[in-house]
């Protein structure tokens, strides 16, 4: 499915009914350049949630968990992560095969090792439509 | 006075460290192992490496921490560890080490949060200094406005809302293709651009005017090289200089501008500075100017203790342990760990 956003606000709000529906154990792999949206995508999903705590990056921590709203979020950000293997070090199986939902920014660099039910999330500028267009597409 | 000596361990992220301090102020030792060249060829912190590395050194680093400080695990009264916040597994490696050696040695254990430790590490760097004070700890994960009401009770007055203060710096590095560790790379960039060559957004938070918000920047500064690429311009080293002086400014002018109003508000003179992105100079000597304006003493300890290091955890565990804190084996690492 191919989403139109017009501004921040459209892929939060984008973001916020995915995380309205999401079901214990998805797994969400968010791509797209740096500064596409994709952790505005992840506060506007935390908040579909019910959790109402501020949405950091996680990029230097890696991962960020929330465990006030409807289901656990355990959100990742894995730009820093070079080999899959890595992530079994900070217990990634535990996370994507718990009863929460895990949300992967950068996660293609992980894709190997993404269980077969992920849903890919991508987030991509068009220049000509304007510097805040965003094209997220969800498959 | 009685002496307390402290061996205290730090492993949250990139460094493996260890020190040995005396009542908290006084640094007998100071041992820091960066992985920060390891990083550079990977381009930024690989977690899995992180911990192997730090395992592959702890003992070594806490080796040398002891016999620089002419002391041993037999004269040492208490072990203090940050245990959060940070990357799990590197945590886990302190914890762990500070466990067995308080096991082994009968005494006494000492989980420090990070955050209150770079706080600390002003206490090394000026005796005289006492509580309460500002202080804005800002690193590449954390940007933090606390007040410092006591020793060992913190009030957070504002924090970043998405990108930290030095995440952002590596950010505009990265797009700006500088490299890593996007902060001195960006500092020295800076120094040659003019700061008002773009207008990049100093954004406000409605609900709480303390926090900070550093990702409009960000998108502010893939805009402004965006457009220029579609001019057909070159990025050449006079707008990579501009574009970091400029964002350079906008970090300044979001931090001056917090500084002053919470000077203001909660009735303090004394404001300090904290955290990987202390070492700039060119943020402290703007906020030393506002503060100083503003007939404030402003504080900042050198770039040794502003990076990640021991000593300031030993600063931070002294005050712990005279405020009563005990930890027992059971200590865990809790990568998200709130500051109250
Ligand atoms: N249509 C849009 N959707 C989402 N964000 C937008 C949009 N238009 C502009 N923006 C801006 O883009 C920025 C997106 O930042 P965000 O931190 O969410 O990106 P990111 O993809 O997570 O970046 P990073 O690669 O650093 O993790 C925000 O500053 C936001 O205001
Ligand atoms: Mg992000």
């Amino acid at each position: 499915m191919v989403f139109e956003s017009q501004n921040e606000n459209d892929t939060y709000q984008l973001g916020l009914q995915a995380g309205e529906s999401a079901e214990p154990g998805d797994i969400f792999c968010l791509d797209g350049d740096l500064g596409v949206g994709k952790t505005v995508f992840t506060a506007g999903f935390a908040k579909g949630l019910g959790i109402d705590t501020p949405i950091c990056s996680p990029t230097f921590t890696i991962l960020q968990t929330y465990e006030e709203g409807r289901l656990p979020l355990y959100h990742f950000d894995v730009y820093r992560i070079e080999d899959p293997d890595e992530m079994e070090e900070i217990g990634f199986d535990e996370y994507a095969f718990g009863e929460g939902v895990c949300i992967i920014e950068w996660g293609k660099q992980i894709a190997e090792i993404l269980p077969e039910h992920t849903k890919f999330v991508t987030i991509e500028k068009d220049l000509d439509k304007g510097f805040d267009y965003r094209k997220i597409t969800i498959e | 006075m009685e002496q307390t000596v402290i061996l205290s361990i730090e492993s949250s992220c990139d460094e493996t460290a260890a020190a040995v301090t005396v009542n908290g102020r006084q640094v007998l030792s100071n041992v820091i192992y960066s992985q920060i060249d390891l990083h550079t060829i990977y381009g930024g912190v690989v977690p899995e490496i992180a911990s192997r590395k730090h395992i592959e050194k702890i003992n070594q680093v806490i080796r040398k921490a002891l016999s620089d400080a002419g002391q041993t695990l037999d004269t040492i009264d208490a072990v203090a560890v940050t245990y959060g916040p940070g990357l799990v597994g590197a945590l886990l490696v302190g914890v762990a080490e500070a466990k067995a050696i308080a096991y082994a040695k009968h005494l006494p254990l000492i989980g420090v949060h990070h955050i209150k430790g770079h706080v600390c590490a002003n206490y090394i760097e000026y005796p005289e200094l006492e509580p309460p004070f500002l202080c804005l700890v800002a690193s590449g994960g954390h940007t933090h406005l606390v007040r410092v009401d006591d020793h060992t009770h913190y009030t957070v007055i504002g924090r970043t809302r998405d990108d930290a203060a030095g995440e952002a710096y590596d950010k505009i590095a990265r797009a700006i293709g500088l490299g890593y560790p996007g902060g001195p790379k960006v500092e020295k960039a800076a120094h040659d651009g003019n700061p008002h060559a773009f207008e990049f957004p100093r954004a406000k938070i409605d609900e709480n005017p303390y926090d900070f918000s550093f990702s409009g920047v960000k998108s502010a500064v893939l805009n402004t090289i965006n457009s220029y690429k579609m001019k057909g311009m070159e990025i050449d080293d006079k707008f990579r200089n501009d574009v970091a002086a400029s964002f350079q400014q906008s970090v300044i002018d979001s931090m001056c501008e917090r500084v002053v109003m919470a000077m203001d508000e909660f009735q303090m003179d004394k404001f300090a500075m904290a955290g990987g992105v202390a070492s700039n100079q060119t943020l402290r000597a703007a906020l030393k100017e506002v503060v100083e304006s503003k007939g404030g003493t402003f504080y900042c300890p050198k770039p040794i203790l502003c990076t990640d290091n021991a000593a300031m955890i030993g600063a931070a565990g002294y005050y712990e342990y005279l405020n009563g804190k005990r930890d027992g084996l059971d200590l865990n690492a809790v990568p998200g760990l709130k500051l109250e």
